[in-house]
């Protein structure tokens, strides 16, 4: 038997192949601690439905980049919301803040905005935006909608009051010179349910606009208005005649400001024309008590001096007095004197502005200024108020005893027609129509006996002018020796034309 | 069960595991080549217990990864979905798909863990000298020895997968870490079965004395 060549003995115990097991330990080891450290951290959403979301599936979203999958979904304890649970990824601790939100994102159909429609095929997911708190925070609460405008975009937010929404929505855009350039957030309703606050971002660098004078109006719709300079109509784009929108400009006019601070509140007005119409600087409150009907009087209805707007009608009233049944309609004006440029200026020392403006109003009166209600627009019978300088008005005067005090008014001209209509039929009344009309009678009678006589007369004429009379003939042959007469001074006007020396000569024929 | 006739061992011989030779070691010495084919021969494979039993280890730790780390990671247009081996089983576990469901259920999860049990088991039982059995030990070692090289079948899938499903930017498969770890089970686990001599079987069954390895 052979025998087997000699080596000689390990004398290790330990084998090396204990190495294996040992670097299979290390790198489990490695990749689990790297997974534990690897992981975000855990947070949870409340949410007002899951619709949508799936455990597993939904993944969290920050300007398009996952950060996070939602892992669990349930109930709250009271079945009221929704639990989420979302592992988020590594190193996104910095964005879990106080202020950051999330949001269903969902496709989203509405006047202004198509957004989500990527969802219809990938489904669901949540949307994120990342606040600038320091506290961190692990607990949020989804927002019912998506935020309009996302935190990062440069642009400040303006608040807006208004009695009426309108056909505002968020969303609804802000038109700058007929260009888009912001967006309405949000609105509320006022404590006091008395008007909306709106609130409205404008993008930079549009924001440098707005300033402290600045108008806002609803421009949604198409505005038409019927004026005395014609048929106006006002559009922003075609966007905000479909879905509404808000406009904003700075009067041309007026001092330069700087641009308004963020969150400076503005009023937003019914239109344009409201919007730039001048505030009353110094108005006053008066009262004029009109003694005609003052049907197609509205409150809000101008008052003029001259064709010049120097305020509106704010009340109108009436009152009947018990005892004598006049009635009257007591009508509450606020006038801004100093739109028609009368201005009280440089006061002398000891003088109240009161006093100088009541005497100046007290003069005006004593000149003739009265009150007096005219017709606006024949179409709808509206009617305004017009102050003017009237002649020969009986004497009155301003009285400052009553609070407002009262102006002195004169009735309208077509109260004015009627009454002079009224004192001609009065006089009518009077005249005797019997007698009359036996006078007329009378004189007929009479009259019908002149013209028989003057008819004998003209039959007299006749005959003496007739064809066949002898002062006929005679005319005639007068008339045929005129007609040769002429003839022969035709003649001689012909040949002294051409000799005119016939006139001394005579003619050259007899010369000879 | 008892052992017919007499080993090798006991006769003072050494068997080569390359060409079956058996030989007697020179003098005094355990080990050496195999003096036809130049093979290590011993009388016992050297230090299998422990070469095994740290493969089988090893393998082990890799079985955690790899059932917990996900095998294959898919990019779809609507984001990117990371499966375990488990998940894909739950995935394809549907009225129709069950037994494709069974077939990776039962070479992924349960013969991995069969192989390292068995071989746990097999080596257990070397080491407290259990002499009964020893019959059925050994065909449990030859079954364990025959499946290995199958267990790949998983990790070829998936390889398979990941290189025919590129349908950019559509889709497409990528394989996972728990990949790596699950190649790695199926080596360990067939390093462990290599290393294992199964001639140590029969060797508690020896009169105490002979043994001296």
């Amino acid at each position: 038997m052979p025998e087997s060549r000699n080596v000689p003995k390990r004398k290790t115990r330990l084998s090396l192949v204990w190495v294996v097991p040992i670097i299979a330990a290390l790198i489990g080891a490695w990749v689990t601690v790297a997974r534990i450290l690897g992981e975000g951290p855990k947070i949870e959403i409340v949410l007002k439905t899951a619709e949508g979301l799936e455990a597993g599936k939904t993944k969290l979203r920050y300007n398009g980049v996952d950060v996070g999958e939602v892992t669990a979904i349930r109930l709250s304890d009271d079945h009221a919301s929704v639990l989420a649970t979302a592992q988020m990824a590594p190193h996104t601790e910095g964005f879990l803040v106080e202020d950051t939100h999330f949001w269903v994102v969902r496709p989203r159909i509405s006047g202004a905005n198509v957004s989500g429609l990527g969802t219809l095929i990938s489904g669901a997911y949540l949307g994120m935006e990342i606040g600038q708190s320091k506290e961190t925070r692990r607990e949020f609460e989804a927002l019912p909608e998506p935020p309009v405008i996302a935190a990062d975009v440069p642009g400040r937010y303006f608040a807006l009051e208004s009695p009426d929404l309108g056909s505002l929505e968020s969303g609804t855009p802000i038109f700058f010179r007929r260009l888009q350039v912001g967006q309405v957030a949000s609105y509320e309703l006022a404590k006091d349910g008395q008007s909306f606050q709106i609130k409205v971002f404008v993008n930079a660098p549009y924001d440098q606009y707005v300033t402290p004078n600045t108008r806002f109006w609803h421009a949604g719709g198409i505005d038409v208005s019927l004026s005395a300079s014609g048929l106006s109509v006002q559009t922003q784009s075609f966007l905000s005649i479909l879905i509404g929108g808000i406009a904003f400009e700075t009067p041309a006019t007026g001092p330069v400001l700087p641009a308004a601070d963020a969150g400076t509140h503005f009023d937003l007005f019914a239109n344009r024309a409201n919007a730039f119409k001048p505030a009353a600087r110094d108005p006053q409150t008066y009262i004029l008590v009109f003694r005609e009907s003052v049907r197609g009087l509205d409150v809000g209805a101008p008052v003029e001096f001259r064709g010049i707007p120097i305020g509106e009608v704010t009340n109108v009233t009436a009152r009947v007095d018990a005892r004598t049944f006049t009635f009257a309609a007591p009508v509450t004006v606020r006038l801004d004197p100093q739109r028609l440029g009368v201005a009280v200026g440089g006061l002398a020392p000891g003088q109240d502005l009161e006093t100088v403006r009541r005497t100046l109003i007290d003069s005006l009166v004593a000149h003739g200024v009265r009150a007096q209600l005219q017709s606006g627009n024949l179409l709808t019978g509206s009617r305004f108020v017009t102050f003017d300088f009237f002649a020969n008005t009986p004497p009155a005067r301003a009285d400052w005893s009553a609070s407002p005090p009262e102006l002195p008014t004169i009735p309208g001209q077509l109260e004015a027609i009627e009454t002079q209509v009224a004192s001609i039929i009065r006089k009518l009344d009077a005249v005797p129509i019997k007698g009359v009309v036996d006078d007329l009678r009378k004189a007929i009678v009479q009259a019908d006996g002149t013209l028989a006589s003057a008819r004998g007369a003209l039959d007299s004429a006749g005959n003496l002018v007739g064809p066949s009379s002898p002062l006929s003939a005679q005319m005639e042959s007068t008339m045929q020796e005129l007609s040769r007469a002429a003839q022969a001074l035709r003649v001689l006007a012909d040949y002294l034309e051409r000799h005119p020396e016939a006139l001394i000569r005579g003619k050259a024929g007899e010369a000879k | 069960m008892t052992a017919v006739g007499v080993s090798a061992l006991q006769l003072g011989l050494q068997s080569c595991e390359s060409c079956g030779l058996l030989s007697r070691p020179a003098a005094g010495i355990a080990d050496g080549l195999c003096p036809r084919c130049d093979e290590r021969v011993s009388f016992r494979a050297h230090q299998s217990l422990q070469r095994s039993w740290a493969f089988l280890i090893g393998a082990a730790i890799c079985y955690v990864p790899a059932n917990t780390l996900p095998v294959l990671a898919t990019n779809t247009a609507t984001g990117t979905d990371y499966d375990t081996i488990l998940q894909g089983v739950a995935l394809l576990w549907s009225p129709t798909g069950w037994p494709l469901a069974l077939i990776v259920l039962v070479a992924s999860i349960m013969i991995p863990s069969a192989k390292i049990l068995s071989m746990g088991y097999l080596l257990i039982s070397v080491q407290r000298g259990t002499t009964s059995g020893g019959e059925q030990r050994v065909r449990l070692y030859r079954i364990v020895e025959f499946v290995g090289r199958w267990s790949m079948v998983d990790v070829f899938v998936d390889t398979f997968t990941a290189a025919l499903v590129q349908l950019q930017p559509l889709m497409s498969v990528e394989p996972g870490p728990g990949l790596f770890f699950f190649a790695a089970v199926v080596v360990l686990t067939m390093l462990a079965a290599e290393s294992f001599d199964p001639r140590l079987i029969w060797d508690a069954a020896l009169p105490s004395g002979v043994l001296s390895v």
